[in-house]
């Protein structure tokens, strides 16, 4: 019974070839059929299976190959931006003016695109986030099981629509319909800055506001996907611990779900945020320009990062205007950077479930 | 506190599977009942029962009778939380809160049932872990996570957490299985002491552990792979492990089987 074992083993498929030869020699000295002639030979040189070494080529080739990518990215805008970043009249961190229509004299600062960027990813977080944590909530506690996968399937459906289809939506359709709650917003809180009268037509939607209401809708699948998936993960032991103590459903999510959840539905919402950061075309369609700068009001117009590059290039043919353009994409790739690497740290800093 | 439990003829059900089939058994007060018998033969699920766990499962169903002092838990009126306030429950695997600290951990029974006079908490926590034998182990660290523990300690803190309620009836579903031998000793001899206090109900792969806890043993047997478990019978503990009347457990506790 035991030889058939001690014969089988070498040839286990996890077996790397180094250890293998070493540990062949003592199984097969015990086992009372003599060593074949090729044994020690194997023995000597550890073995290399060609199958091995193509995959591990293929596997170490794959991670190289990502981090060159992303290296080689940073270094092309860099090495993009820097000339015109040169030839900036004015300061490019702290300057709100942006005009690249004469190469000669180019002034450009991304203050404003910073701060209209910004804005519309929080407000679409802040809208985001507690009806994606409703959403996952209901999905892996309340719901029935034959109810929650199709209904899970819609939510990430949300997220395979185009976010140009995002884009006609918000303006044709959410723009309108929010223009009654807009206006009577500007007239009973404009003494609020953030619901101060904005630098554009509030008829037309084409403000931060309808911006991040659709980039909320279009950052909530991912979020709720995330958040899903780790809900689902806490421990039952946990979960049947607070049941047994007469534990609620309600109070099961709060002394079990939501403490295990915490870093991951945090490190989704980052996501959502690094998402929202970049989202283009949706914005770019949503925005009215406006045509003085921001003013700290969900009303106003203006562009982001991600939409004033893509509405711009018609000014790329002179790589002057054009590395202003790459200047400030270099900017948003810093700034999306900064927020992964914060959503990891926070995930590695959440060990008491390990 | 510590009353007395009545299975009246219990079948339980997941989904079609029938798991168990007529069970009925008396669990006297101030008492150790221990379940013994082979792996899958239901006793998990008859404890589970015992304190409206076993719904929990999806498709998970009941029928017959379980009183607690008479009153059917099972009754229409019975809400399953309320059951759960006052039949404590301790697992295979110590499962602790891990973000919760030692004393928040101890209390979190409590809390669950509206107590927040803050000095009433803390000498319910003290009181727990002295009743578990824990406090000399954390006194000095009952704001820490009771994750840091060893896994007799957090067993010992599940305990605590039990008994912090002042249960009617403490259930325990192989309390020692994830143990070391030293901290199963601890265990045990806890279960002794609180036998004092609490009727308490013990499934046990372990018969050694079952001939020194319990004052009672009840033996589980299945007739073979799909078919339900069933209770074979139950006695005094003294008596199942000396002379039991049927062979089936003569031939378990001997070792034949299982």
């Amino acid at each position: 019974m035991k030889d058939p074992v001690v014969a089988k083993r070498p040839a286990r498929p996890g077996d790397t070839g180094a250890e293998r030869g070493v540990a062949a020699a003592p199984h097969a000295s015990e086992a009372p059929i003599p060593p074949t002639p090729e044994a020690p030979e194997t023995t000597k040189a550890p073995h290399v299976r060609p199958g091995d070494r193509i995959f591990r080529g293929l596997a170490t080739g794959s991670g190289v190959f990502i981090v060159v990518l992303i290296g080689a990215i940073g270094l092309f805008l860099i090495l993009q931006a820097i000339p015109s970043l040169g030839l900036d009249n004015v300061n490019f961190l702290t300057s709100r003016e942006w005009n690249t229509t004469d190469p000669s004299n180019l002034r450009f600062g991304i203050l404003d695109l910073t701060l209209v960027t910004v804005v519309v990813a929080l407000l679409a977080l802040l809208i985001a986030m507690p009806i994606a944590l409703g959403i996952a909530l209901f999905l892996t506690q309340y719901a029935p099981r034959n109810l929650a996968r199709p209904f899970a399937y819609v939510v990430d459906l949300l997220a395979a629509v185009p976010s140009i289809v995002f884009g006609l939506w918000g303006l044709f359709v959410l723009g309108p319909v929010l223009f009654p709650f807009s206006e009577w917003l500007i007239e009973n809180l404009g003494w609020i800055p953030l619901f101060a009268k904005g630098n554009v037509n509030v008829q037309l939607g084409g403000t931060i506001f309808t911006a991040g209401i659709v980039v909320a809708v279009m950052i909530l699948p991912i979020i709720t996907a995330v958040s899903r998936e780790v809900f689902e993960r806490t421990p039952t032991m946990h979960v049947e611990g607070a049941i047994a103590l007469g534990a609620t459903k309600w109070e099961v999510v709060r002394t079990t779900v939501l403490p295990f959840g915490k870093a991951g539905y945090v490190s989704a919402s980052m996501l959502g945020l690094g998402r929202a950061l970049g989202e283009t075309i949706a914005v770019a369609i949503i925005l009215s320009t406006a045509t003085s700068s921001f003013g700290w009001s969900l009303f106003d117009g203006g562009s982001t990062f991600a939409s004033k590059i893509a509405l711009a290039a018609p000014e790329f043919n002179d790589p002057r205007s054009a590395g202003a353009y790459i200047a400030a994409g270099l900017v948003l790739f810093v700034l999306t950077f900064v927020v992964n690497a914060i959503a990891r740290s926070i995930v590695a800093g959440h060990k008491e479930y390990e | 506190m510590a009353k007395r439990l009545d299975i009246k003829d219990l079948n339980l059900f997941y989904g079609k599977f029938h798991a168990v089939e007529n069970v009925s058994l008396a669990v006297p007060p101030k008492n150790v009942t221990a379940f013994i018998g082979p792996s899958g033969c239901g006793k998990s699920t008859v404890l589970r029962s015992l304190n409206r766990m076993h719904e929990v499962a999806p498709g998970a169903r009941v029928e017959g009778k379980v009183l607690l002092d008479g009153e059917d838990i099972y009754a229409s009126t019975v809400d399953p939380v309320e059951v759960r306030r006052t039949i404590g429950m301790v697992f295979q695997r110590p499962n602790p809160f891990p973000t919760m600290s030692i004393r928040d951990n101890v209390v979190a029974g409590l809390r669950l049932s509206g107590v927040k006079d803050k000095k009433k908490l803390d000498e319910v926590a003290e009181r727990s872990l002295r009743g578990a034998n824990l406090w000399n182990e954390v006194k000095d660290r009952l704001d820490k996570p009771g994750g840091g523990l060893s896994g007799g300690q957090q067993q010992r803190l599940c305990i605590a957490r039990a008994i912090a309620v002042q249960p009617d009836v403490l259930l325990m579903d192989e309390p020692c299985s994830a143990l070391d031998p030293i901290s199963t000793l601890a265990i045990e001899d806890l279960i002794t002491e609180l036998k004092k206090e609490y009727t308490i109900v013990i499934v046990t792969h372990n018969m050694q552990q079952a001939a020194r806890v319990s004052d009672q043993t009840a033996f589980f047997n299945l007739l073979g792979v799909g078919q339900p478990g069933q209770l074979i019978e139950v006695d005094d503990t003294e008596k199942i492990f000396s002379n039991p009347g049927q062979k089936a457990t003569e031939d378990y506790i001997s070792g034949r089987f299982g």
